[in-house]
């Protein structure tokens, strides 16, 4: 690679950082419904599959490493562009910018830095544990996690879930812009479709909010 | 009206500039903002004070030449007007208001509100024309355009590049501009000929000047006098994308 990362054209790291935004997004969904099986009332039989599924399956594995590098290059570029903008503004205003512009799409350094801890949180509980990284101790047969056991112990704490609910309901704030926002960046714009990309996008960031919420709030009240 | 006047003032490009307060009494809100300040400068000058610099030239709305970030916003108030559009009658009696230069690393103070927008020009000077060669003048009729392009190109170019777009952005991105810029000549037969080798001169251009990213906030088209639609920057991205590719 003769150009660092840091030289790429403005428009291509908008480029990059919706592309790996969009793969994230995806993920998200297929999270979504794995994470949805807590809901049946199978003593977690349903999600240990799913998670042993995720965490043995190669096609899986292979995927897992595009998401690793999505989450990477996504962070990256992220900090990065924040940075040059700062730059290209060495003498801030005395007043604040008062024009009126989509709420969200000011904060997404804030709201993805948020989100950012969160990912950490999440990884120490399950990814990490499930990769060796953090010490084990809930285990179902021959060593291997009992994530539905871990969701338990974790959801029965009620400042974890209120944690939890407010960090993916920031979540949820970062898709509402960052979806039809990536349709933007990659330039696909349409006078008729892109009325129904920001509907969707609406739609998408509250379904994935409200759905990933659902179940810490029956694990609090229904269990 | 009485007013409050919160003006930044700096000596030259190097010097570090600071805010002065000033009174104005007797206001018309009649007035532009411009002939307000044009009051005000007249003040100073009968106490022998240095009048305040600021940009303007035709006080049409058509130049491109008058800035002014005016109580936080590029162009003040209003919406859809440049400065020297700008009325007194957007403002209240005994209001305060507070007027910066464009800010971005790309626009350098020259001296107060007076800013350097050689940026722009480079951009164009990138790539921001068609080549001709000489010879006669071809009919008119000879290259047909379709409507619809016809008035998105004349929508685009209806830019005058006076940098709100840039003063306005989070980020001080010059995208709106150049995609004002490259979606004028992009969408017209004449233009489609070098419209590959234009989009990546002028963003490696853009990048190069030290203007910021695109962050989506759209901003810009929000503060546009001209209502140049962010339709346009999509369409950049487009054409970058397609020159990067083949
Ligand atoms: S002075 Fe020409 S547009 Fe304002």
């Amino acid at each position: 690679m003769s150009m660092s990362l840091v030289t790429l054209s403005s428009v291509t790291k908008k480029f990059v950082m919706a592309f790996a935004g969009i793969f994230l997004m995806v993920f998200l969904v297929v999270h979504l419904a794995i994470n949805l099986c807590l809901l049946r009332n199978d003593g977690g039989e349903w999600f240990n599959a799913a998670a042993h599924f995720m965490g043995t399956n190669y096609v899986v594995k292979v995927f897992e490493i595009v998401l690793m590098t999505g989450f990477l290059i996504h962070i990256f570029f992220g900090i990065l562009l924040q940075i040059q903008n700062w730059m290209a503004r060495p003498v801030r205003y005395m007043v604040t910018n008062k024009t009126t512009t989509p709420f969200l799409s000011k904060y997404m350094i804030y709201t993805g830095g948020i989100v950012f801890i969160f990912l950490i949180i999440h990884f120490m509980n399950f990814y990490f544990r499930e990769i060796g990284l953090v010490a084990n101790d809930v285990t179902m047969g021959e060593g291997e996690p009992n994530f539905y056991q871990v969701t338990i112990n974790l959801f029965s704490n009620t400042t974890y879930s209120i944690l939890y609910i407010v960090l993916i309901a920031t979540l949820g704030f970062h898709l509402n812009h960052a979806f039809q926002a990536a349709f933007q960046s990659l330039g696909l714009n349409h006078p008729k479709y892109t009325p129904c990309i920001k509907g969707f996008s609406t739609v998408y960031s509250i379904i994935i909010a409200v759905g990933f919420c659902i179940i810490p709030i029956f694990f609090m009240f229904f269990k | 009206m009485d007013l409050t006047l919160k003006i930044w003032r700096q000596e030259n490009p190097k010097a570090k500039g600071k805010f002065e307060t000033y009174k104005v009494t007797g206001i018309s809100t009649e007035c532009s903002f411009l002939e307000m300040l044009d009051i005000l400068n007249e003040t100073l000058i009968d106490k022998v004070q240095l009048p305040i610099n600021f940009d303007h030239d035709c006080r049409e709305g058509i130049c491109g030449m008058c800035s002014l970030y005016i109580n936080g916003r590029p162009h003040g108030p209003d919406d859809e007007v440049t400065t020297c559009q700008l009325h007194m009658r957007k403002f209240k009696d005994g209001d305060t208001i507070v007027i910066e230069p464009w800010r971005s690393k790309a626009f350098p103070v020259i001296k107060d509100l007076m800013i350097n927008r050689n940026a722009f020009d480079e951009i164009i000077q990138a790539g921001g024309y068609v080549s001709v060669t000489t010879g006669g003048i071809p009919d008119a009729n000879s290259i047909p355009i379709n409507r619809a392009d016809a008035e998105l190109a004349m929508d685009a170019a209806a830019c005058i590049g006076c940098g709100a777009c840039v003063a306005a952005c989070k980020n001080a991105s010059a995208m709106l501009f150049v995609a004002a810029k490259v979606s004028q000549f992009a969408l017209l037969p004449q233009g489609k000929m070098e419209a590959q080798a234009r989009v990546e001169a002028m963003v490696a251009k853009m990048d190069e000047l030290g203007f910021g990213n695109c962050t989506n906030t759209y901003a810009c088209e929000a503060e546009c006098p001209k209502q140049i639609s962010a339709d346009n920057i999509a369409r950049m991205n487009r054409e970058f994308f397609c020159a990067k590719v083949s």
